[in-house]
């Protein structure tokens, strides 16, 4: 993608410094050759001219609208992530970026991953908005409080790649800083069996906090208790008891547990109690991990994850 | 206004060529400010408009804890004070000092019951618990119920602060015109404060449907 | 067309005391205390600005803290943007020279006049009382929830002041259009007005449609400070993301306050030092009303990177290239009024040769920005500094100064010092550039913006900055030695000393209070130059 990114940058330097230069000069030529000679001399009169009035819009025109074909095709390569990715989770704070891989790992201020591999990013802030920027990469994104950013890439030489905060956050904004450590495969590896922390992956996590916060007393894995099962929930839709359907993605997970109330399935009370302030930004990325990997089997799989048309009449 | 004699009109401002450039200037810059009023108080509807179509549910809830009948009075009141505000520039218009001063005073009459109502309605979303901060109770999605009662209070409560300044004005207008300021030939301070008044009666004619009136239509979903 | 120098009464003679100056309704005056006041609001946002490029000498965060740095950056953008770039031109040659150049005794509305630069004052003072009392760190564009739910810092102090000198702005506009509709002097038709009045309606147009909105974004953002209201705060279920909707809705239109109003002035400089009309006329006023119209849709490219949908991302960044179109028909317009005019080398017109650079990097350097490709990369670094500043210093404040020098022998009716008038615009053009185009290379090498402290691979370029900086203050200092001089021993100034065309150069320098002698009535094209 830099690369890409790069190509264009040129283009449009070149761009500008052909106009700059034609203009400036043409300027700097009528300067000298129409410089007054006497006192009293006025210009020609001359007062327009439709043929150069269209010339000069139309060809800026056509030029500025190649530039934003040309961008529009990188920025659309940039924001459709590929199918498969190693999903990494960032969480920002006032002043520091901490980064949980699925298997568990957490890194503090770094990020490893191995080179030539597709790494997507999903993002949270605990506080205020950051900005997670890898200047080598030619990108960034904002991360937010209360909502799931993404941001993908994959990295093309092992290096060591600043990481900044782009998005100003208080006093530490500049110390918000960090590296991207892209590695050959071998190295890669040889990283992750060695590092500390390892043994419970984000899933696992996520499970053991849906047994201690009493998830399951209501949402049983099989059956359908006081809460609709989350079996094979993740990406699929679900009907709401305001007769909407929405898919259940990221920003769906984390609402219903933060906010339950917002968004009522169909066919259920209002009862789930609010778990915002009592999960942190890490564990509610664990809990979704381990949402995402209740997948249904041939044996409990709905499609959608309700009920149908139930008995009780709709809340109002 | 220069000060001349109080039964003579001011005398053309200085700047201007005639007393017909002098109004159409005032009118037209009325008109100007109002638009900015549209987008002053804009920015906050574009916000509840956001809010809104992302939580339909709760708007609806928390819509139906204000009492449609104090804001439906609330809105003939204000209807009517926009009435006696036209009789108060037409009476102007015809130089007939004592009606002048009567509709003015019925429009700020009106106007001060605009205002009391909206303190009774106040009152009682205090005692309900409804006011955004530490003590706001609801049953339901009380965040977004708690995030249209904030939009309620700041629009409302802008409005009710234009009302305020608009009855300012009024009173100001009431002692001109029982000085007899305003005859046939000058009454341009009557012509656009008028503006004004209406203006602010419209801004509360879009605030009361969409603040009071989500999904009162009855349909059980 | 030099009438001679008669000792007639005229408005600076036109009463001595304070009150006549404080108490006046003569847009002359008016423009006049204006001019007092942005240039010290100027003084003080230059100081901020020279500590952070002194701080940014090192790598280090070693000058001051962290929190003064972050006081500092976002001071220095509040001062400058509101009460220095947006009122400058408008306020002091808008209104000087708004009615006089379409032959009227004062604007339409005196009294708002006044009161328009008593709010700026008051907004002003409300501002340095919380620079008195910290300041504030939010950045100049107090993105939520930091500045809702975080900030330690005095914002909503800050708030009202800007809130305040917001309403200064709208009636200016008002004032501005009401005029430019109502007051023309007889066979003053729309084109036959100068472009300098064309600019300035359209800027009026931007100042009253996009004030208000962020007069009451500023106010949900004070009262969600002091009431603890949700409507930016995900807590309480609010979006941060819709501040930043709203404060770029005002905020990029109000880039367009600050450049419209420069254009206008170029245009009377192009003509009057080339002695000739501008070419294309119509199409340099219709492009003023396009830029202030397409300048409202564009907002959200300053948020590609905020989680903005891919479409309307998309549909931004259409239209940004698309604002750009008139701009650059402006330049090309006014680079063909030179071709066969008459040109000399005053120090205005050195001006005018420094924005035409200037404002072609800056402008062109937008359309990278409107690329959302490369803004990914460059947005929130110092490439976006050194293309704001391009346009709002290099080309913005050259204007300003550019028009400052050609009016002051009508302003005050004294001429200054040519040579050094001379030397400070091509002082200040050198350490302009020296001071900023470093900052679009370090902006792509990756430093970000905001930032006190910085990996040392870019400490090169912020040395060149830095030693820009200095070389610009230079520049900007002199001015203020020579025009003081030119104020108590300058020569008198005849009543057109450029040879210009315009109605302003057809009354005395400087000006009787009503304006002109006797009411002009028009009967010529604009700079009808050519016999």
């Amino acid at each position: 993608m830099a690369p890409r990114v790069d190509a264009l940058y040129y283009f449009l330097i070149a761009v500008t410094a052909f106009f700059t230069l034609l203009v400036a000069g043409l300027v700097i030529y009528f300067a000298f050759k129409y410089r007054r000679k006497l006192k009293d001399d006025a210009g020609a009169p001359i007062h327009g001219s439709m043929w150069l009035e269209a010339a000069w819009t139309i060809i800026p025109l056509i030029i500025v609208l190649v530039i934003f074909g040309w961008s529009s095709s990188i920025f659309f390569s940039m924001a459709r992530p590929p199918a498969h990715t190693l999903d990494v989770y960032v969480v920002g704070k006032q002043w520091m970026w901490k980064f949980q891989h699925p298997d568990g790992r957490m890194e503090v201020n770094e990020l490893h991953v191995p080179v030539g591999v597709d790494v997507k990013l999903t993002m949270t802030s605990q506080d205020v908005i950051h900005d997670v920027y890898v200047p080598n990469f030619r990108l960034k994104a904002d991360v937010l409080p209360g909502k799931y950013t993404h941001m993908w890439f994959k990295a093309t030489k092992p290096g060591k790649y600043h990481l900044f905060c782009a998005e100003y956050c208080g006093t530490n904004h500049s110390g918000m800083v960090g590296w991207i450590i892209v590695q050959e495969r071998a190295e890669y590896e040889q990283w992750l069996a060695g590092s500390l922390g390892q043994g419970t992956t984000m899933a696992q996590a996520g499970e053991k906090l849906f047994k201690d916060l009493a998830c399951s007393s209501c949402h049983q894995t099989d059956t359908i208790g006081r809460g609709p099962t989350l079996v094979g929930l993740y990406s699929n839709k679900v009907n709401l008891d305001s007769g909407s359907t929405v898919v259940a993605d990221d920003a769906y997970l984390r609402e219903s547990i933060t906010n339950p109330r917002a968004k009522v399935v169909a066919g259920f009370q209002p009862v789930m109690p609010s778990f915002q302030g009592l999960v942190s930004e890490e564990a509610l990325l664990q809990l979704l991990e381990y949402i995402k990997s209740l997948k249904a089997t041939p044996s409990n799989a709905t499609g959608v994850v309700s009920p149908p048309a139930p008995a009780s009449p709709a809340k109002k | 206004m220069s000060g001349t004699h109080s039964d003579e009109p001011p005398v053309l401002q200085h700047h201007f060529d005639n007393l017909g450039q002098q109004f159409e200037a005032s009118s037209l810059g009325m008109w100007l400010f109002l638009v900015t009023e549209i987008l002053f108080f804009g920015g906050l509807f574009t916000a509840y408009m956001v809010y809104r179509m992302a939580y339909p549910e709760a708007f609806a809830e928390a819509s139906h804890h204000l009492n449609i009948v104090l804001g439906g009075t609330n809105t003939a009141v204000l209807i009517g004070s926009s009435l006696t505000m036209a009789m108060a520039v037409y009476a102007a218009q015809q130089g007939d000092r004592n009606r002048q001063v009567l509709f003015l005073v019925l429009t700020m009459v009106l106007g001060l019951v605009f205002l009391g109502v909206k303190s009774v309605e106040y009152s009682h979303k205090f005692a309900e618990g409804l006011v955004p901060g530490p003590n706001f109770r609801f049953e339901g999605d009380a965040i977004h119920a708690q995030l249209f009662f904030s939009l309620y209070f700041v629009m409302t409560g802008l409005h009710a602060l234009h009302m305020i300044i608009g009855i300012g004005i009024m009173a100001v207008l009431t002692a001109f015109a029982w000085r007899g300021r305003y005859t046939r030939r000058y009454h341009t301070p009557v012509e656009v404060s008028g503006l004004y008044w209406h203006f602010v009666d419209i801004v509360w004619i879009f605030l009361f449907p969409l603040l009071y009136l989500i999904d009162r239509h009855g349909a059980v979903r | 067309m030099d009438t001679p120098v008669t000792p007639h009464s005229n408005y600076l003679t036109d009463g001595y005391t304070l009150k006549s100056w404080l108490l006046t309704r003569d847009h002359k005056r008016i423009g006049l205390l204006y001019l007092f006041s942005v240039t010290s609001f100027f003084v003080l946002g230059a100081f901020f600005a020279a500590v952070i490029r002194a701080e940014l000498l090192t790598p280090a965060g070693d000058l001051v803290a962290s929190d003064t740095y972050n006081r500092l950056f976002t001071m220095h953008g509040v001062v400058m943007v509101f009460f220095f770039l947006i009122p400058a031109i408008p306020s002091v040659l808008g209104n000087f020279l708004v009615p006089i150049m379409i032959g009227a005794k004062d604007l339409a509305f005196p009294r708002l006049n006044l009161l328009s630069w008593y709010l700026y004052t008051f907004g002003g003072l409300f501002t340095l009382w919380a620079l008195v009392n910290g300041g504030v760190d939010t950045g100049w564009t107090f993105y939520t929830p930091y500045s809702s739910s975080f900030s330690n810092s005095n914002v909503a102090l800050v708030i009202v002041g800007i809130f305040i000198n917001g309403f200064s702005s709208i009636l200016t506009g008002l004032n501005f259009i009401v005029t430019i509709h109502k007051m023309r002097a007889p066979g003053m038709t729309w084109f036959r007005m100068p472009l300098f009045v064309w600019a300035h309606y359209a800027t009026g147009l931007i100042m009253v449609l996009g004030t208000p909105v962020i007069a009451i974004t500023l106010v949900m953002v004070a009262a969600e400070r002091l009431l603890h209201l949700g409507i930016f705060d995900p807590k309480l279920g609010g979006d941060p993301v819709l501040f930043q909707h709203l404060f770029w809705f005002y905020s990029h239109p109000a880039v367009y306050i600050m450049i419209l109003p420069a254009m206008g002035v170029m245009s009377e400089l192009v003509a009057a030092f080339s002695r000739k009309a501008i070419f294309g006329y119509q199409f340099v006023a219709f492009s003023s009303l396009a830029i202030a119209a397409l300048g409202f849709l564009v907002w959200g490219h300053h948020m590609f990177v905020s989680s903005e949908s891919v479409y309307s991302a998309m549909a931004f960044s259409l239209l940004s290239f698309l604002v750009a179109i008139p701009s650059a028909v402006k330049v090309f317009n006014w680079s063909a009024t030179m071709y066969k005019g008459s040109i000399s080398f005053e120090a205005p017109m050195l001006y005018v040769f420094g924005f035409i650079g200037l404002f072609m990097i800056g402008g062109m350097t937008g359309l990278f920005l409107a690329a959302i490709a490369v803004d990914v990369h460059v947005t929130d670094t110092y490439f976006v500094v050194a293309h704001f500043h391009y346009i709002m210093v290099g080309a913005s404040i050259m204007m300003f100064m550019g028009g400052v020098h050609f009016w002051w022998p009508k302003i005050f009716g004294k001429l200054y010092h040519e040579f050094w008038a001379k030397v400070a615009a091509v002082t200040i053009f050198l350490g302009f550039n020296l001071t900023f185009f470093p900052q679009f290379i370090v902006g792509y090498l990756g430093m970000p913006r905001r930032y006190h402290a910085y990996p040392p691979e870019f400490q090169l370029w912020n040395i060149l900055s830095t030693a820009g900086a200095t070389v610009l203050a230079v520049g900007y200092a002199m001015p203020a030695f020579y025009l003081l001089h030119s104020l108590l021993k300058g020569k008198p100034a005849p009543s057109n000393p450029w040879g210009a065309k315009g109605l302003e150069w057809e009354t005395a320098s400087p000006p009787p209070t009503h304006n002109f002698e006797t009411p002009p009535v028009v009967t010529e094209p604009p700079y009808n130059y050519a016999k």
